[in-house]
């Protein structure tokens, strides 16, 4: 626990000490991204990497949440701190109901059932233009405000997303380490084991994909009251695709694991950019690659990889 | 303390099990035995929720328990293990143990991800009352391994550490000692009996004759889904129609 607690300090200074580095500029506005999208990586991680149960449908609770908050303050004026967690509760209540059907289903049902799930979210916000705006989006959406501070810049909202970020990662990882945390492994590795043990299997898999919903639904809050202006291409099959590729990328099952994979999809594009119509390529292929030479993830890959390297090394010394 | 009666179940067409009636007495270790396709497997299923019967019923300490699932059962105090190790792969031993534990706590959700004060200090009871555990099976060193690369024996014990860490009042047992070998077999033996001695009534289904006579109080035998005989093991090897369901009729 006290190691937990020493990577999580480091972490957190690792991130605050940032900006430091870049003085503002375009840099800081994809970091602010990678903060929202390290946030949406933990949350599906929570529900596929420890539960074990796929979701291709989360840019829906995304884009779900990003809209209610969108709406709630730009047609009916909320302030968007009261519109943030009443989206989040709506999207969670929402889930949970939706839960306990389509969690029943394994495997490739549950993929089809979650991708059809988010393909219905997303026609939706297409299609009510009245309350969406539709295709072409919806703006003017208010910047959040705390203590006289507008959060309008870069710099002010790295701070801001960065900050939920670190309580979401404190959080899962707290989750992680508990009895919960251990019941959702167990449901992992032998569902009917953990229920003959007493584990309510069916509730805990519907309580963490409304939780998982939840911090989603939270991520598009933000992400629309930090962009001012959301629209339904943002939260499409694509980007569930990509969250999925996060995780497995990261860690399966690791929360610094999501923090990897989201840096990394997030910054990749900004370094190809000259490539950008093939990134769904380039996904896939990472995909592939990953599940064939680092099922782990990098979290646990890549100091795999050291090792071996060093080991060959020593073996040659000897040779 | 748990009194099956008239469980029948079919699969399909197939008729597994046909009026199946037996009682198994608090503090015994009761054996169940039969030739393979006797239908043991199955009726361990409809006992610990896992499957539902077509008819019949299970009623445990005077609670008539059909069609409960596994969960529900845990709370109750019935566990099980299975013939082909269940294991959480993934986690710790200790952590595997630890799960066990899952009915006595409480601390839900946000309580865990918030640490509050009492689920601190669940946490650490778990932590503790969970080895105890591990030393009653005899595997405290491998606390920290991985239980997916555990050697079977090693796989079984634990197995056994983890249903025992639900605080059963009656745990049944599919096929224990199978995959073992025979020191392995031997200890299983002297496992089950100080099982026993904790006041915990045992069920088990078992090929191995040698073991299922050394232990068991009383035995059912099944045979083509149906109960050929009851009684104690000396009533059983002297058993007429027994002993021809295992070594073939003469005509």
């Amino acid at each position: 626990m006290k190691r937990e607690l020493l990577k999580f300090v480091a972490f957190s200074v690792f991130v605050l000490l940032l900006p430091l580095q870049f003085k503002g500029g375009y840099l800081m506005n994809v970091l602010v991204f990678v903060g929202i999208n390290t946030m949406l990586a933990i949350a599906l991680n929570l529900l596929l990497g420890y539960a074990g149960q796929i979701s291709l449908g989360h840019a829906g609770f995304f884009g779900l949440g990003a809209y209610l908050s969108g709406i709630l303050t730009t047609t009916y004026a909320w302030n968007p701190w009261q519109a943030m967690p009443v989206a989040a509760i709506i999207v969670g209540c929402m889930a949970y109901l939706i839960g306990f059907p389509v969690l029943k289903l394994k495997g490739h049902y549950l993929a089809m059932a979650t991708l059809g799930l988010g393909i219905i979210i997303y026609i939706v916000f297409n299609e009510t233009v009245d309350l969406t705006g539709g295709p072409s989006g919806l703006s003017g959406i208010p910047y959040l405000e705390a203590g006289g501070i507008v959060f309008d810049s870069d710099v002010k909202n790295y701070y801001l997303i960065w900050g939920i970020t670190l309580a979401v990662v404190l959080f899962s990882i707290n989750l992680a380490n508990s009895r919960v945390g251990r019941a959702l492994r167990a449901v992992h590795d032998s569902e009917v084991a953990a229920q003959v043990v007493g584990v309510n299997a069916r509730l805990l898999k519907v309580q963490i994909f409304a939780l998982s919903a939840v911090i989603s639904s939270l991520a598009g809050s933000l992400y629309a009251h930090t962009m001012t202006f959301i629209s339904p291409a943002s939260f499409g099959f694509n980007f569930s695709v990509e969250l999925l590729t996060m995780v497995v990328i990261g860690g399966l099952g690791s929360v610094y694991g999501s923090f990897l994979g989201a840096a990394l999809l997030t910054l990749l594009p900004e370094f190809l950019r000259a490539a950008q119509d093939y990134d769904i390529i380039i996904y896939g292929g990472l995909l592939v690659l990953m599940v064939m030479f680092m099922p782990g993830g990098l979290v646990r890959g890549v100091p795999d990889l050291f090792r071996r390297i060093f080991k060959s090394r020593g073996g040659a010394d000897h040779a | 303390m748990l009194e099956v009666s008239g469980i029948t179940q079919i699969f399909g067409g197939v008729t597994a099990l046909e009026d199946v009636s037996f009682r198994v007495n608090r503090g015994d270790i009761t054996g169940v035995i039969g030739p393979n396709g006797a239908g043991k497997t199955t009726l361990f299923n409809i006992i610990t929720g896992i499957y539902t019967q077509t008819s019949g019923k299970v009623v445990f300490e005077d609670k008539d328990i059909s069609g409960l699932p596994p969960e529900k059962l845990a709370r109750l105090a019935m566990v099980r293990t299975f013939q082909n190790i269940e294991l959480f792969g993934g986690m710790t031993v200790h952590e595997n143990v630890m799960v066990g534990m899952h009915t006595k706590s409480s601390s839900g959700m946000l309580s865990c991800a918030l640490k509050m004060p009492w689920s601190i200090s669940e946490e650490r009871r778990i932590r503790n009352d969970s080895m105890k555990w591990l030393e009653f099976t005899g595997i405290t060193e491998l606390a920290e391994v991985e239980a997916g690369n555990l050697p079977f024996g090693k796989g079984r014990l634990l197995e056994i550490a983890r249903a025992l860490a639900v605080e059963p009042r009656i745990i049944l047992m599919d096929e224990p000692a199978a995959g073992l070998n025979s020191q392995e077999t031997l200890g299983l033996a002297h496992l089950i009996k100080r099982i026993r001695d904790l006041g915990i009534t045992v069920v088990l289904v078992e090929h191995d004759m040698e073991l299922v006579m050394d232990i068991c109080d009383r035995i059912v035998v099944l045979n083509l889904g149906r109960k050929l005989a009851e009684g104690t093991p000396r009533e059983i090897q002297e058993n007429p129609e027994v002993i021809a369901a295992y070594l073939g009729d003469d005509d």
